[in-house]
């Protein structure tokens, strides 16, 4: 391990807490408060990652969450950002981009390949033949990923949080710092983030250019710490804003916190920005920010002999930072024809370091052994700010630091709809026109000296605070002028190179002679050149790379960067893991008061909703069929028990009561009675039915409504609306989850329920339909005959702590004749037998109540309904066809309709493959409907189905239903219901069974 | 995420909200022509601007009406349906 530098001041490493990790299998030492990339360094690797397309070896370049080529991988944690996550005791990482290790990566193939892989290369071969692009897709599907699932690792799960604060401070370098001191001495509730470990931004590491800084920030974190009213998050990424100053903390070890603020101040500071050449992506070539982040905060050397490329001050603090920790430095090379004229330019050249004015690196190249730099390339540039190259020499070095400008991490301004400019003195986007509410300072807001940072800082805390309303004593502050003298970035650091490999966007290796072939193929604008080369479309989303893109694009189509226009960061403008946008994946789960006893009995539940429904009883030595089929069969023959509990339950009084059901329901029910019940369905003002249920008259102007598991909370919303906007003296209640419900259906189950009532059960007592009030086993209860599953049965509801009571009661009572418990499954085939329809499995979006076959239950002479006026019109249109003779035919006869559900049953027996729900109906080849409810008879020893078909299909035409895998299954129309035509069984009149599956 | 005005329960996050779409007179169905009728089942303005919008409090059961501008998103008041006065 090579050594690290002397212990200074401030710096980030804990000396007494060494780290053991592997990468790539090797073992490595660090100190705690290193990160992984920083680690590596000091250990002498060079080689972190692959680049994504042609797999280039790449070292430390950002040193700032952006370094997204060395990603790694710790077990399920994948992609890792290395030169930002703190090193772990035992971490065992791996790359992520490459084909067999890091070093012997084969993906580096592409790198020769690179000629023949052009810019939109991929969008332009993987089409044709379309025949073979399944082959193509696992190629590039292989090729597009980053790291690897690791399913067998125990899921992690991230916290979320919600947060609020008067004042959003986003960045703790010195103006954020002051910022926040000052919003919270107003008076405000503050919360600073920063993403960094540390706070202090600028000044934990640029010490040469800000002489003095460690004075200042000491004083800046005095006064944020005496404010008991800010309160800071270290590694923490404002990653979005939203309307209403809603901003996503991201927190790199726990979570999210969703932060509401009433106003927000940024300053993320700017971003340093690369400078375009040969090779300037190779390990060795970094930032001038990422080289002193190297230095003071981890004491590790950057390099051993560098050449520091120039365009600014910066580049002159980092020279003499450079010199301090011990690196020669081999050469300046300032892009500036002029060079710096400030007191640090001249320290430099007292320092005796050759400075090259007007000059560029035109090409890294690499040492003779390794990957690394190991000269770099100078050439004279013109005026015109063009290399010449034949005047270029050679100086040896091991590292290129690059300080030839700044982005404004203007992200979240542009988020929160703040207008921005290209300031032509500065060389970089500035706000122009703030939101309501949100607030610049600092390098965002073109200020660049750390004295002007705090004093801007301060006045955007103020501003901050005084939108929410407090700091009204303080005087509004002055606003602090911009960066003045040299602009701190360079209009064009872009230097073209024969031979190519000059990255714009290391992300996704863009280079800048893809960037011209895109303009020449003739996408000619920056949002469009973005897709097609996707440039700025990598993991860093475009943050070293959009400023010389722009500025590239602008040239080549003769505009000035305001025209060519910003690229919009979309929220989260920072990747965020997955997880942690999942949070802790909570679903709400809905059970019935029976569920428990459910579950005893071996219950396979299924979810209908929130709700859990078993979908049959399992039975030993039974398949899923045969226990379904089981309990099919004890209905139609003996008695079957069922949790009805998910039924919607509504409840309708008022003297207005009757009006508000006769305008809901397309049935009439004035004339119910007492003591009666009635079929209700529901149509929306289109007429396509939405709901239906059981009206059940308990008094004059009470009623009580049932209506489907999924449906009865819009049913319930639209009733109480509709009271209001009528003006109806009505109450409507939901007591869906207030009451338990069981359907007791079968041949024996009045023996059954008369054994545990005080109700009369006579047919001449209690009809069909009827309604009674009464207890059973004890406990109060409404019960209704019904006959959706097409036996004899009563609906029996009771409060909901009743439930159980009940259901065990009439379960034991039924154990003599053989009860069983049945699940939704059998309901669904009992009531198929029965052709009755269920909402939403067998009605779609469109369905209007003829095409159900429900017509008889549509009363369009009464004064109003949802939904009739739309109906008479179809009802209309149906009778013009007919008188006119129909030019459509399938109109005749058929009001206004073309499909309509019909049953069906198979032709074959039941063997071969099985058409499922949503298959689709074939005539010749073509399609006529589909399928929506299919199943196995028993009853009938056939498998039957409603299908929407052509209206004028006519019992006895066939058709074809299209499997899984595409064979085609013969079917014939037949007429519903299939079972028990008359309805003589729910009626109570019929005991004699006929039936094929066997005996009671 | 935006917070909406009940005029029951206060500001509340907008996830405890269901909208209800535009607050919309229907035309006299005995009165309407066809069209006229077709027009008000089917047709939306969906132009940016002002709207009376019913918007419902889940948790609670409360429908009411927000003046929304659709073009801001900005929800200029709230108030119960047939009561004009605003609740803040």
């Amino acid at each position: 391990m090579a050594e690290r530098l002397a212990p200074r001041r401030g710096e980030w490493i804990d000396r007494n807490r060494p780290l053991e990790f592997s990468f790539e299998g090797k073992k490595h030492t660090g100190f705690a408060g290193d990160t992984i990339s920083s680690a590596l360094w000091v250990s002498g690797r060079r080689l972190l990652g692959r680049s994504f397309k042609y797999h280039r070896p790449r070292g430390i370049f950002s040193f700032a969450d952006h370094d997204v080529n060395v990603m790694v991988q710790d077990r399920s944690l994948l992609n890792i950002r290395a030169d930002v996550t703190p090193l772990e005791e035992g971490q065992k990482l791996r790359a992520v981009n490459t084909v067999g290790g890091l070093k012997m990566d084969l993906g580096q193939l592409n790198n020769r390949l690179a000629r023949f892989l052009p810019v939109g290369f991929y969008y332009k071969s993987f089409h044709k033949p379309a025949k073979l692009f399944p082959y193509y897709e696992r190629l590039i599907r292989k090729a597009a990923g980053l790291g690897y699932v690791t399913p067998d690792e125990e899921r992690r799960h991230w916290g979320k949080a919600y947060g609020f604060a008067d004042v959003l401070v986003v960045g703790a370098g010195p103006s954020g710092l002051a910022a926040a001191a000052a919003a919270g001495e107003a008076g405000a509730k503050v919360v600073l983030v920063d993403e960094n470990a540390r706070p202090g931004g600028t000044l934990t590491y640029a010490e040469g250019a800000n002489g003095g800084a460690d004075g200042m920030l000491a004083d800046l974190l005095r006064r944020v710490e005496a404010s008991p009213n800010v309160e800071y998050r270290a590694e923490t990424v404002a990653s979005a804003h939203f309307e209403e100053h809603w901003v996503p903390l991201v927190h790199r070890e726990d979570g999210m916190t969703k932060m509401r603020a009433g106003s927000v101040v940024v300053a993320g500071g700017a971003m340093e920005q690369p400078a375009v050449f040969r090779n300037n992506d190779m390990p060795g070539v970094m930032l001038g920010s990422a080289a002193l982040r190297l230095i003071h905060r981890y004491a590790v050397k950057p390099f051993d002999k560098g050449v520091v490329l120039a365009a600014n001050s910066d580049a002159y603090g980092v020279a003499l930072d450079l010199l301090r920790a011990g690196v020669e430095v081999a050469a300046v090379v300032d892009l500036r024809q002029d060079g710096e004229e400030s007191d640090l330019g001249g320290a430099v050249r007292e320092a005796g370091v050759r400075v090259y004015t007007g000059h560029c690196v035109y090409e890294a190249r690499a040492a003779k052994k390794g990957l690394g730099v190991g000269e770099a390339i100078i050439a004279p540039l013109d005026v015109q700010n063009n290399p010449i190259p034949s005047r270029a020499f050679e100086v040896g070095c091991d590292g290129i630091s690059m300080s030839v400008g700044w982005a404004a991490n203007a992200a979240l301004l542009a988020q929160s709809g703040c207008r921005l400019g290209y300031s032509e003195d500065l060389h970089q986007f500035v706000p122009v026109e703030l939101a309501d509410g949100i607030f610049a300072s600092g390098r965002v807001n073109g200020v660049y000296r750390a004295e002007d940072k705090v004093r801007d800082g301060e006045r955007a805390g103020i501003l901050a605070a005084r939108h929410v309303g407090e700091g009204k004593a303080a005087d509004v502050p002055a606003e602090v002028p911009r960066h003045p003298g040299p602009a701190p970035s360079h209009p064009y650091p872009v230097y073209d190179h024969p031979k190519g490999m000059a990255f714009v966007d290391l992300d996704e290796d863009v280079q800048l002679k893809d960037i011209k072939n895109s303009i020449q193929e003739g996408f000619d604008s920056i949002a469009l050149v973005n897709r097609f080369a996707t440039l700025g479309m990598g993991p860093s989303q475009g943050k070293h790379s959009n400023t010389n893109g722009i500025r590239i694009v602008a040239r080549l189509m003769t505009k000035t960067v305001e025209e060519t226009g910003t690229i919009t960061s979309r929220p989260f403008f920072h990747p965020v893991p997955m997880g942690v946008l999942a949070g802790r994946s909570f679903h709400p789960a809905r059970r019935t008061p029976m569920h428990r006893r459910h579950e005893e009995r071996g219950a396979v539940f299924m979810r209908a909703g929130d709700w859990f429904r078993p979908e049959y009883y399992a039975t030993p030595d039974r398949g899923r069929e045969d226990a379904i089929l089981d309990e099919v069969r004890a209905v139609r023959l003996g008695v079957g028990l069922i949790d009805v509990g998910t039924l919607g339950k509504l409840e309708v009084a008022g003297p207005n009561a009757l009006e508000l059901i006769e305008r809901i329901c397309t049935g009439k029910f004035a004339k119910l009675k007492v003591g009666m019940t009635r079929y209700a369905l529901m149509t929306d003002e289109a007429g396509t039915i939405t709901d239906d249920g059981v009206c059940a008259r308990l008094s004059d102007e009470h009623f009580y409504l049932t209506a489907t598991t999924s449906g009865v909370d819009a049913l319930y919303r639209e009733m109480t609306r509709w009271v209001k906007v009528w003006g109806l003296d009505a109450e409507v209640t939901n007591y869906s989850n207030a009451f338990a419900a069981m359907n007791l259906a079968g041949p024996l189950s009045r023996e059954v329920l008369s054994s545990m009532t005080d109700l009369d059960l006579s047919e001449d007592a209690f009809p069909y339909l009827g309604v009674r009030e009464g207890r059973v086993a004890g406990v109060p209860a409404r019960v209704m005959r019904v006959g959706f599953v097409g036996e004899l049965g009563y609906e029996v509801h009771v409060p909901a702590d009743g439930g159980l009571h009940a259901w065990d009661a009439i379960t034991e009572a039924g154990k003599a004749v053989g009860i069983r418990w049945f699940g939704v499954e059998a309901q669904r085939r009992l009531r198929l037998e029965k052709g009755h329809v269920i909402v939403g499995q067998d009605t779609d979006g469109l369905t209007n109540p003829w095409e159900a076959n429900m017509g008889w239950a549509v009363k369009l002479d009464k004064p109003f309904f949802i939904g009739q006026r739309t109906l008479k019109i179809l009802e209309k249109r149906g009778q013009e066809e007919e008188q006119r003779g129909g030019e459509d035919r399938r109109l005749i006869g058929q009001r206004t309709q073309d499909r309509k559900l019909a049953g069906f049953a198979l032709v074959y027996g039941g063997e071969g493959p099985r058409p499922k729900e949503c298959h689709l109906a074939i005539e010749d080849g073509e399609i006529i409907g589909r399928v929506t409810s299919i199943a196995y008879s028993e009853a009938l020893g056939k498998v039957i189905g409603l299908a929407f078909l052509p209206a004028d299909r006519a019992v006895g035409s066939c058709f074809q239903i299209r499997t899984d895998g595409g064979a085609l299954v013969d079917a014939e129309v037949v007429k519903v219901p299939f079972y028990d035509p008359d309805n003589s069984r729910q009626k109570g009149g019929q005991r004699e069974v006929t039936y094929q599956g066997g005996k009671a | 995420m935006k917070i909406l005005n009940c005029p029951i329960n206060g500001p509340r996050p907008v996830q405890e909200f269901v909208f209800g779409g535009e607050l919309r007179e229907m035309p006299d169905p005995d009165v309407a022509t066809d069209a006229e009728w077709t027009d008000y089942v089917y047709n939306r303005n969906g132009a940016p601007g002002l709207r009376r919008e019913w918007w419902y409090h889940l948790a609670s059961g409360t429908w009411f009406v927000a003046e929304r501008d659709t073009g801001t998103n900005d929800v200029k008041k709230t108030y119960l349906y047939g009561d004009e006065v605003e609740h803040g």
